[in-house]
């Protein structure tokens, strides 16, 4: 099995990667700790035959799930929604198409940032969250559908 | 089409939550290790919670890789370096180099060996430092005077070298014997020790 260390040198940037689109970068952190230290604890129990990859965006998937239940609870509602700020359009990595993303429903905002941010397959982001390859392009498809309308000029 | 690609990462931010990811991880995982330079060439140092488990030459190993693969294999995967850890050993090796130490008070962990590798592990680690043996004597030592080749064998498997000084144990009839990090390893030792060849 791959030494701990190695696994952690080999995934944390594609997880940072993911976290930051799927929590914001404010919060990427506290979620990277939990993250790599779920994985720690869990390392010697992983199934062999299972893509490491993964695995441990399922735990970082869980993590931000977390997140955004801990954030809901904690939500005051308000009449509107904040205005997300637009930075230049075109940009490969922008910001603020991960913003909006963020303010999707649960399972957009998870098929989203599992297939696009993590760079899983449909069938890694269904067993992620637990449903059907085709459940997970749906809802992937919807998000897209969902943040096209609202970036329309 | 909306491009959505992963945002590119912030390098400063990431490399500080891995610095705080790996200190938190130390106090959590099975082994520590780190990389330690040496006049004989670079050295890998691991330690459990029982004490020092391995030093490695790292170039007579097949290298660090495979130095922690042998370590996930052989005691457990949740492998993390902690350079800080290993302070101690570092300290202690660095002095024994400088000829201002003579003996080792490390806490050393033996369950890498098996129980008659580990007698003979301990009778090596009675040789005085300045002195040299036998295998045939350290064998006896051990309980089995008739076992000189299987002591050899532990002797070759020794996972701590230096701590547990398997290069004062020589052939009988005075040759040098093999080592684990090499003769001209064992040589530089038992010189730095004033052992007259």
């Amino acid at each position: 099995m791959v030494p701990f260390q190695r696994f952690f040198e080999q995934h944390r940037e594609p997880v940072w990667r993911y976290l930051v689109a799927a929590v914001g970068p404010l919060h990427a952190d506290d979620a990277f700790q939990e993250t790599f230290l779920a994985a720690l604890r869990a390392y010697d129990r992983r199934r062999a035959g299972t893509s490491a990859g993964a695995w441990v965006m399922t735990i970082a998937h869980n993590k931000a799930m977390d997140h955004h239940r801990a954030a809901a609870r904690r939500a005051v509602p308000v009449a509107e929604l904040p205005e997300v700020v637009q930075h230049d359009h075109g940009s490969a990595s922008d910001a603020g198409a991960w913003a909006r993303v963020r303010a999707l429903p649960p399972k957009q905002r998870a098929a989203l940032t599992l297939r696009y941010a993590a760079d899983l397959t449909h069938a890694e982001v269904a067993r992620a969250l637990g449903c059907s390859e085709e459940a997970a392009r749906r809802s992937a498809h919807e998000g897209l559908k969902t943040l096209r309308l609202e970036l329309a000029p | 089409m909306i491009p959505l690609d992963a945002p590119a990462p912030d390098a400063a931010a990431l490399a500080a939550a891995s610095a705080r990811l790996l200190a938190a991880a130390a106090s959590e995982s099975d082994v520590v290790y780190a990389e330690l330079d040496s006049p004989v060439g670079p050295i890998v140092a691991a330690a459990t919670s029982k004490g020092l488990a391995r030093l490695a030459y790292r170039d007579f190993n097949g290298g660090l890789d495979a130095v922690l693969e042998a370590l996930a294999t052989k005691l457990s995967p949740r492998i993390v370096e902690a350079p800080a850890r290993l302070d101690a050993v570092r300290r202690a090796l660095d002095e024994y180099f400088a000829g201002r130490r003579r003996d080792f008070d490390l806490p050393v962990d033996l369950s890498l060996t098996a129980p008659f590798g580990r007698a003979v592990l301990e009778a090596c680690a009675r040789i005085p430092f300045g002195a040299t043996s036998s295998y045939r004597a350290v064998a006896a030592d051990a309980g089995r005077p008739s076992a000189s080749r299987a002591a050899g064998n532990a002797l070759g498997a020794n996972p701590v070298p230096i701590i547990v000084p398997c290069h004062r144990v020589l052939r009988t009839g005075g040759g040098l014997g093999g080592y684990t990090g090499g003769v001209a390893t064992k040589r530089h030792l038992l010189t730095l020790e004033g052992t007259q060849l």
